[in-house]
């Protein structure tokens, strides 16, 4: 109901020829989108909803999660032909969920360095699938994020040690 | 198949034997047949065909692929026809792999697939198949599965002794069913005889990336060229076509196709005149065709005209071109996997008829000839002969091999599959179809190699093999196991279309080099969003270009205003997915054309033009993610007089 009479409304607008529109421009989708019962079935909120720091801003730099990344120690000067890499491929493949500067369909990715762990972030990158079946801060991410789920980009180690070399300069 | 399964299932088959026993005795036989029938049918649920099997789709103008033993249908691939369901046809990228010199043609009739050979063994590299109604030939990727490629042969009608390979993939050849006027031109039909001519095409392939070109035209007497298949072996270098119609009548052909009691198969020397062709021989004639070329890396077809044809008149090339007597129209012209055996499957007959490669080159060297057609030698019928299968049935249309020195062969009138074996000319089997066979497909069941455990036999008529579906049904396919000395048909399937053939393959040849996506950092696509801050819209006069970008699940850009009413909208949609099966869909309301099916890390197009001031939807049909049913956006369609500037978001940005 409430979508058809912001329909109408919009409509109306284009009728009156209201040049620029913007006022339309607070109907985010993603945030009022994602009401549907079969949606909440799907991504039904358990332990977040308990918890009561949300998994975005929990630290969990002990947990490694799970996959092939079991231990990675990084060396303490930061490899800037890395970055490189990793900024361009984090643009590629990643920046039409998450922004540097806001939360967006995912978390933003500054400063997660300081919140997981290196083999956490390598995980969640290879394999976002088992992460979200098997790491409970994965988990609980996704009831945060409104159960978009992580894709998997197939990336191979190295391009995703070279992302999570680019996430180590976004302070 | 996972052994422990295997005896689970034995043990369950011998437990309901046991029951039937108990229930009637009467019952007990038919019991165990059919468990051991289901047995080696069932694939079970996680687990994988042995092999893969392409039929062709006959007038549905695709390419289906299924899997044996289960009969299970896996993809139909869009070949020939316009398919709404990926867009195929409709999309900007793929409407030129539907033009023809007689313009964009959506459909055609889908024949006789080929797998690419190396050595005369499979290679699943590519799969062939002709387009009768339009003479065209396509070639489909066996990693992609996507047609890549289709070019039209000029000069030919009911492109039907196709699409045949030789033995390296050296040329994939297309005969023409119908002869006519070459180069067209009015004149009175009853002026056919010695007038029409039959072009037999070869087109070579490309080693590496298979395309093909119309290398040489070779312009026959005015016969119907029904089908054909290459020599191997012994026998690589010539190339057979069955012939109808050596009446050459024009009318009531029913009756006057069939008044002489022997027609012919011309064997072609194909070697000797590519010689003569790289030599400078033969003649160029103006023509127009149209040669479609599919592109991986830019996921776009484009069509160039060709404008001439190299043709070669047989008399020119003396020892390239001889004719076989053959009884009664000979429909199938199959080479066993020796080469040594051509057989011609009288379909008129009761019998087959097997010429000898070996007799048929000591006839040509003694030019032991009993008259000659259009000046083509013909060979001595009793000359050329192997022998003859006095098979018992009625209209042998085709006839495939085991690769243990036996063959299958199809009868249409009487309703059967006939096992017979080669050199003794002896029939072992016999089995009924259901019904009215006419193509079989062994895999490799044409090639030196023959994978002879299943062969499946494709109907022309339904009837009460399925539950009733009206008038029409979907034409039914019988698989059999032929591993023992007898066959034993073990499952009933629907196919789609009609099928004419098919060709299979071990599955291990093909699955391991199956794409699983396209990688976005290959993709060449000119409108292609590389990354999603590209997205944006572009305004050339009234086309409006939406470079646009999708992953789960959002579209970027999802709200768009500043289109006009009379605009020509282009949807540019790159799809962000670099994991496999996630494809995203595409549609806007009222829109002239289907959906897109957008694979990952694959750019497609789609063409809109708004009728209508107001604010549009479009949406992702593909079922991508939790949060499908919010994969969504808007267009704002304002007057054409309308002043709005071009503006695009998504969310805040």
């Amino acid at each position: 109901m409430k979508h058809r009479i912001k329909f109408l409304l919009i409509v109306a607008a284009a009728i009156q020829l209201s040049c620029g529109g913007k006022e339309e421009k607070k109907d985010d989708s993603i945030k009022i989108g994602g009401a549907k019962q079969e949606v909440k079935k799907e991504t039904s909120p358990t332990a977040a909803a308990t918890d009561e720091v949300p998994a975005s801003e929990r630290i969990t730099l002990d947990n490694k999660g799970v996959g092939e990344v079991k231990d990675l120690p990084l060396d303490p000067v930061i490899n800037q032909e890395m970055v490189a890499r990793g900024a361009e491929l984090f643009k590629t493949n990643c920046t039409a969920c998450h922004k540097i500067d806001k939360r967006f369909i995912g978390p933003s990715p500054t400063g997660i360095t300081k919140r997981r762990s290196p083999e956490w972030i390598m995980n969640m990158i290879l394999d976002p699938q088992l992460m979200v079946a098997e790491d409970r801060c994965a988990k609980d991410l996704l009831v945060e994020f409104n159960g978009a789920a992580m894709a998997n980009q197939n990336l191979t180690f190295d391009q995703a040690r070279d992302i999570l070399e680019y996430f180590r300069t976004l302070e | 198949m996972n052994k422990s399964k295997y005896y689970l299932g034995a043990i369950a088959a011998l437990a309901l034997l046991f029951v039937g026993c108990q229930q009637g005795a009467n019952n007990s036989g038919k019991g165990a047949l059919s468990s051991s029938a289901a047995e080696k049918v069932y694939v079970a649920p996680g687990e994988q065909d042995e092999y893969y099997a392409f039929l062709s789709g006959g007038y549905s103008g695709n390419l289906t692929v299924y899997g044996l033993p289960s009969g299970r249908m896996f993809k139909e691939i869009p070949v020939f026809s316009q398919f709404p369901t990926s867009g195929y046809g409709y999309s900007e990228e793929t409407k030129p792999m539907l033009n023809t010199s007689f313009g964009f043609i959506p459909w055609d009739d889908a024949h006789h697939p080929d797998i690419s050979q190396t050595n005369g063994e499979l290679d699943g590299r590519w799969i062939f198949i002709n387009g009768n109604n339009t003479p065209r030939i396509a070639r489909i990727s066996l990693s992609t599965f996507e047609t890549e490629e289709i070019i039209e042969i000029p000069n030919s009608a009911g492109n039907h002794s196709s699409s045949f390979i030789t033995e390296n993939t050296e040329y994939v050849v297309a005969g023409t069913r119908f002869s006519v006027p070459v180069p067209q031109r009015d004149m009175p039909i009853n002026e056919y005889k010695s007038n029409f001519k039959g072009a037999l095409s070869f087109l070579s392939v490309d080693p590496e990336h298979g395309h093909m070109d119309l290398k040489f035209q070779l312009l026959m007497p005015g016969f119907n060229y029904d089908l054909s298949h290459p020599g191997r072996g012994k026998s690589h270098g010539w190339f057979f076509f069955t012939t109808y119609n050596t009446e050459e009548a024009n009318s009531l052909m029913e009756v006057n196709s069939s008044q002489n009691d022997k027609d012919f198969i011309a064997a072609i020397n194909w070697k000797m005149i590519e010689e003569y062709v790289n030599n400078g021989g033969g003649t160029k004639m103006p023509t127009n065709y149209a040669h479609n070329i599919y592109d991986e890396a830019t996921h776009t077809g484009t069509t160039t005209m060709k404008k001439e044809v190299l043709t070669v008149d047989p008399l020119d090339v003396p020892g390239a071109v001889f004719f076989l007597p053959t009884p009664k129209s000979p429909h199938g012209c199959d080479v066993d996997p020796s080469g040594q055996y051509i057989i011609g499957n009288g379909k008129l007959s009761a019998d087959l008829t097997v010429h000898s490669f070996d007799k048929m080159i000591a006839a040509i060297n003694d030019k032991k000839f009993d008259g000659e057609a259009y000046g083509i030698p013909i060979l001595k019928f009793e000359d050329v002969l192997a022998g003859t299968v006095k098979s018992g049935g009625l209209g042998p249309l085709h006839t495939e091999f085991d690769g243990k020195g036996n063959a299958y062969t199809t009868f249409f009138i009487s309703s059967e599959v006939v096992k017979w074996e080669l050199e003794t000319w002896e029939v072992i089997d016999r089995k009924p179809t259901y019904y009215s066979v006419g193509h079989l497909m062994i895999p490799g069941g044409n090639s030196r190699k023959p994978f002879g455990k299943y062969v499946v036999a494709m109907n022309k008529i339904t009837k009460d093999r399925y539950l009733p579906t009206g008038p029409e049904m979907e034409h039914s396919a019988q698989i059999y196991d032929i591993s023992g000395e007898k066959m034993e048909l073990i499952y009933d399937f629907p196919t789609h279309g009609e099928p004419h053939y098919a060709a299979g393959c071990p599955a291990e040849l093909l699955a391991a080099n199956s794409k699983k996506i396209y990688r976005l950092d290959e993709n060449k696509h000119p409108y292609a969003v590389p990354n999603p801050a590209d997205a944006r819209v572009e305004r050339k006069g009234n086309e409006v270009h939406i470079y646009m970008s999708t992953i789960r699940s959002h579209f970027t850009p999802d709200n768009i205003e500043g289109v006009k009413v009379g605009d020509k909208v282009y949807f540019h949609i790159t799809n962000h997915e670099q994991d496999f099966d996630v494809p995203h869909g595409f549609s806007m309301i009222g829109q002239n054309t289907s959906e897109l099916l957008i694979m990952p890390g694959q750019t497609k197009t789609s063409i809109w033009e708004p009728k209508k001031v107001g604010v549009w939807p479009f949406y992702c049909t593909d079922f991508c993610s939790a949060l499908h049913q919010e994969m969504q956006g808007y267009v704002r369609v304002s007057p054409a007089s309308s002043n709005i500037e071009l503006s695009w978001s998504l969310g805040d940005d």
